[in-house]
């Protein structure tokens, strides 16, 4: 795809939670909880009113869906602020210093005075049906491969409550991430291609990191992505939580859009007009009383219709391909599922099929009277629920002749999204009158100022330069939860940088992955070992048997798990019996090969003794054995 | 807006704003230490500094932006003036109930406002009715703003008027009133107005809410279509307070009036019943009674008794509390006073000469129990059977709060201290239980 023909516009927030004491509006810990909760309760959520007095489209949608909610808690992690049930403190001041921080490392413009506001958002997953947030700073650059993208603002907002399940519709929440700070960064529409999109997320993500106040794991980091391209419509995409999956989603969205525009054309040359389309739904369960259709089956025992609608000149314009494994059909099926609430439906372009016979197919056309040309849409569900689904898929029809629908939609962890709802208006954000506006004083920001975290880029080279770090082991070092104590043990000479770097990434990450509980590792069991190593008790390759023993005995010591695991290294005395040992045990191959033995041997006592032992002080002893022996 | 829609905007900034012409909702362009700010101007909380202008950015966020001398300020436009404008009522469905909302104020009928950057009551009952539709598929509802009063102004003048308005509405047909009002004095209105209107025909219902109704996760729409359903339906005829029965959405309780207590300060299920169960509830549209005893809808005909003496004090008993205090009341010619004494209906010794003195001179005093729950009993201890020689007389399980507001009713509606005796003694509204039963650790 030429990208710059198509006029492609990305722009990215880059969504970071952030590991301060306390959450953002109370004095909860920014943690999560495993088991299963203390306790739930039960809410809906109905549109409100801004202060401009219009009630926002998406709010009113949600509302229309009739969802409840069940949100799960525990003591531990959330208090009556989450529950709604108790007014917000203050601003967390922590929060609010690691987003100045940001912003004086990106040359973002701090506000005067940050006021709180409240953006609605029910779809349940805030308790108060709005998301509390402020922006920060304005303005801002990033450089990434010698380009400057500009940066519109810095905001910090709190984390909404984890869905669970959905369950019909009722959706199941927990609310133990609900007020989590989240610092956010929003790019101006800069970026022009799928890879760049991805490299400044990763650029913008490692900045974020270097604040050093940034939770780890799955999911506390999520960008979304607003992509339009030149007679398309902008699309924020939802939710991407893997930061090199942000270039899929977009070169997916572009061919999205690009085929979305294509169907225009093809529907226009076909002489479709809006007119055409007509909420005429067709009651259509008799045909279907015989059918093998288990969907369909089970919709008409519970009491449900089959409705059915004639899309004219729509024939085969449903079942194009947008994307891999997309259709204008599955987005019909979203607009139905959301609008009414319905599992699916059925179109003729992938008809017969789901065991609907070609009879059934051909009765349906004929009894809504489709032509050839002509596409029908089905639903078996409630009659109620049939016929607002049927309007949202007339809604999206609609939406096809004019092209790409302005709207909100969320990613799959393949890269493809899904609806998720109209655009919200305007009017969705208003001030949050229980949390008091802070003003940004020049004392604060010098005070920041005077501590500033340096910026990666830098803090690369100098990792290269002072430590002697290749490219690869200092990136990793630097991305480390450990760069803190890597750099206090390398200067306090407790330990050689490489061995050190290689430890504090490549052997905790592949011990995790063995499922070696390496969280349980304070900084002093990772001092204890390098004091063994450094004191020549043990060798380098104690360290993943040390690691292991110390990550599943949290208390003990260094100088413990050496005892536990006999791994000391032996005494000169000791090696030298051992290869006294085995040169007599091997006296055979001794006198066949002479001195060309130290191989073999020198193989057989490193298996032994592997980690107890310096391999120089090994060859050493069995050179001199050997020689004695060939003089003797 | 208003006239002076400024008003928060003081000192320097605010002649600033008032030299550009400038009003609430305008288009500005602030430069300010050398950088350019395009936006919306919007309202200054008065609790807030006079040196920054509140800006609503294009992305909907509002900054402040810092004011000095240097600050150059233009009006670039004047844009959409912020209106209210309701959605369109809903049809009424002849043949249901008539029920009459009265509203007083509080949150259950308010939108922020930005005066004080708290919730202040700005609409109608009847923009409630529009916000929430389904109360017509309940009820014929008619609303009226009797006060817009915030429940921490509610004065004794404002139970006798709810009475009379309360009153009207039965006489014209009301098969049930329900009575909005701000949720932290609610209790002494709900009080108030159970021993005000004798003979009671049809339920009154006090409603409020602890979340705002701006916010999509307000109370106040539940627990407005609650108390509707239960004031066109419900069997009983006593003054009671519906709420939220726990944190969740599913259930409303009612309260008989003078067993009510706010116990909480935030959340939804705030309103507890003390010393007593509550009288029902409503799950699933359906009204449930967990009181035996109530009294019917249809009995009797309604009188209203709303005289409410003003001299009347609620003093709580604390260590060290001097006698002076009493000795004050005296003077200043209260002719009443409830003691929130400590455990079972005790104060300090140190304060016995005065109410010696406070019963010598007329003034009533009785004991009730700053412990919430359980009952006083002054005949376990000395200094309790000393206060009931001096005079004092203890109240049994009833609240202090409905104890302060009885003893009002009662001096307002006596010819002399004797009648007003009489019928504190009586158990006029449920406020005295016989029994205290078990029902839980606490509540
Ligand atoms: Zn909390």
């Amino acid at each position: 795809m030429d990208y710059e023909k198509l006029g492609l516009k990305v722009g990215l927030e880059v969504h970071q939670e952030l590991a301060t004491k306390h959450k953002m509006f109370c004095a909860c810990p920014p943690e999560l909880f495993r088991d299963d909760p203390e306790y739930t309760f039960i809410r809906r959520l109905r549109p409100s009113q801004s202060e401009l007095g219009e009630v926002d489209p998406a709010a009113l949608f949600e509302f229309m869906r009739g969802r409840t909610m069940i949100y799960e808690a525990n003591r531990a992690t959330s208090c009556l602020v989450e529950m709604d049930e108790e007014p917000p403190g203050e601003l967390n001041p922590e929060a609010l210093d690691t987003c100045l921080t940001l912003a004086l490392m990106t040359g973002s413009q701090p506000v005067d005075e940050v006021h709180v506001m409240r953006k609605i958002v029910v779809d349940g997953s805030n308790t108060t049906g709005f998301q509390r947030t402020c922006i920060t700073s304005l303005g801002g650059s990033v450089e990434v491969g010698g380009k400057t993208y500009r940066l519109q603002h810095i905001g910090l907002e709190e984390d909404a409550a984890r869905k669970i399940a959905d369950e019909g519709e009722v959706s199941r929440y927990r609310i133990d991430r609900l007020g989590i700070p989240l610092m956010e960064v929003a790019t101006a529409p800069d970026i022009h291609s799928p890879t760049e999109a991805e490299e400044v997320a990763l650029a913008i993500g490692w900045i974020m990191r270097a604040t050093g106040r940034v939770r780890r794991g799955l999911g506390t980091i999520r960008q979304d992505v607003n992509i339009s391209i030149v007679g398309g419509a902008l699309t924020e995409i939802k939710g991407v939580q893997e930061l090199n999956l942000v270039s899929k989603v977009v070169e997916y969205e572009v061919q999205r859009q690009v085929k979305l525009i294509e169907l225009v054309s093809e529907l226009k040359r076909r002489g479709v007009r809006e007119s055409d389309l007509e909420e005429a739904f067709i009651d259509v369960s008799d045909l279907f009383s015989d059918t093998q259709s288990r969907i369909i089956k089970g919709a008409l025992r519970r009491g449900g219709r089959v409705l059915a609608v004639r899309l004219p000149g729509f024939a085969g314009v449903i079942g194009a391909e947008l994307y891999p494994n997309r259709r204008l059909g599955t987005e019909m099926a979203d607009c139905a599922r959301y609008g009414g609430g319905v599992r699916g439906l059925f179109h003729t372009d992938e008809l017969p099929a789901h065991d609907i016979s070609e009879g059934e197919v051909r009765a349906l056309k004929e009894n809504v009277g489709a032509s050839d040309q002509d596409a029908v849409v089905i639903v078996a569900d409630d009659a109620q629920k049939s016929r607002r689904a049927l309007e949202a898929v007339i809604e999206r029809a609609a939406e096809a002749l004019k092209g790409v629908p302005a709207e909100t939609r969320s990613a799959n962890p393949d890269g493809t999204t899904y609806f998720t709802r109209p655009r919200p208006g305007a009017a969705r954000m208003y001030p949050e009158t229980d949390v008091v506006s802070v003003v940004i004083t020049q004392e604060r920001l010098r005070r920041l100022e005077a501590s500033l975290p340096e910026m990666p880029e830098a803090r690369l080279e100098r990792f290269k330069a002072d430590y002697g770090l290749n490219e690869k082991l200092a990136r990793q070092a630097i991305d480390s939860d450990y760069v803190r104590l890597f750099e206090e043990m390398v200067r306090a000479d407790e330990a050689d940088p490489t061995l050190l770097a290689v430890t504090l990434t490549e052997t905790l990450k592949s011990l995790e992955r063995d499922g070696v509980q390496t969280a349980n590792l304070g900084d002093d069991s990772i001092r204890g070992v390098f004091r063994l190593i450094r004191a020549g008790n043990t060798a380098k390759e104690s360290i993943p048997p040390l690691l292991i023993w110390l990550s599943s005995h949290p208390g003990g010591t260094a100088d413990d798990a050496l005892q536990e695991l006999g791994l000391a290294m032996l005494s000169k005395e000791e090696l030298g019996m051992l290869v006294e040992a085995k040169v007599s045990e091997n006296r055979e191959m001794v006198e066949r090969m002479g001195v060309k033995a130290l191989g073999p041997l020198m193989g057989m006592i490193m298996a032994e003794v592997r980690g107890r032992v310096r391999a120089e002080d090994v060859q050493a002893l069995l050179r001199e054995a050997l020689a004695s022996r060939a003089r003797g | 807006m208003g006239e002076d829609s400024l008003h928060d905007y003081r000192g320097g900034l605010r002649k600033a704003l008032i030299d550009v012409g400038a009003d609430i909702g305008d288009h500005m362009r602030v430069e300010s230490r050398g950088r350019v700010y395009e936006g919306t101007l919007m309202p200054r909380l008065e609790s807030e500094d006079d040196r920054h202008i509140v800006l609503k950015l294009r992305n909907g966020y509002n900054i402040g932006v810092y004011f000095d001398e240097g600050t150059r300020i233009e009006r670039l436009g004047q844009a959409e003036k912020p209106e209210f404008r309701p959605p369109p009522l809903p049809e009424t469905q002849e043949g249901l109930p008539r029920v009459s909302i009265i509203s007083t104020g509080g949150t259950i009928a308010s939108r922020v406002d930005y005066t004080t950057g708290g919730v202040h009551a700005a609409i109608s009952s009847r923009d409630l009715l529009s916000i929430v539709p389904e109360l017509s598929d309940h009820a014929i509802v008619d609303a009226d703003i009797l006060y817009s009063v915030f429940s921490e102004n509610i004065e004794s003048d404002h139970w006798s008027g709810m009475a009379r308005k309360a009153e009207e509405k039965i006489q014209e047909g009301a098969q049930g009133v329900v009575i909005t009002h701000g949720t932290d004095t609610m209790g002494y209105s709900s009080a108030a107005l159970s021993f005000a209107l004798r003979s009671l025909p049809v339920p009154v219902i006090f409603v409020g809410s602890q979340r705002s109704s701006d916010r999509p996760s307000s109370d106040a729409a539940t627990n407005l279509v609650g108390v509707v359903t239960a004031a066109a339906t419900a069997p009983f005829a006593e003054v009671v307070l519906g709420m939220h029965e726990t944190t969740s959405d599913t259930s409303i309780v009612f309260h008989r009036g003078t067993k009510v207590r706010k116990c909480h300060t935030s959340a939804r299920y705030a309103f507890q019943s003390v010393n007593s169960s509550p009288l029902a509830r409503l799950v699933d549209g359906e009204i449930e009674m967990i009181a035996e005893d109530y009294r019917r809808r249809g009995e009797g005909a309604l009188e209203v008794m709303d005289g409410f003496e003003e001299k009347v004090a609620l003093l709580k008993f604390h260590p060290g509390l001097r006698p002076e205090l009493i000795d004050v009341l005296v003077d200043d010619g209260y002719r009443g006073v409830i003691l929130e004494g400590t455990g079972l209906g005790h104060v300090s010794e140190g304060l016995n000469e005065s109410i010696r003195r406070a019963i010598e001179e007329d003034v009533i005093l009785y004991m009730t129990s700053q412990c919430i729950w359980g009952r006083v009993d002054m005949d376990v201890y000395t200094t309790g059977r000393e206060l009931q020689m001096i005079g004092v007389e203890p109240l049994g399980d009833m609240l202090p709060e409905t104890a302060f507001v009885k003893l009002k009713w009662a001096l307002g509606n006596s010819e002399d201290i004797d009648g007003a005796r009489e019928l504190m003694r009586r158990n006029i509204a449920g406020e005295y239980t016989d029994r205290t039963l078990y029902t839980g650790e606490f509540g």
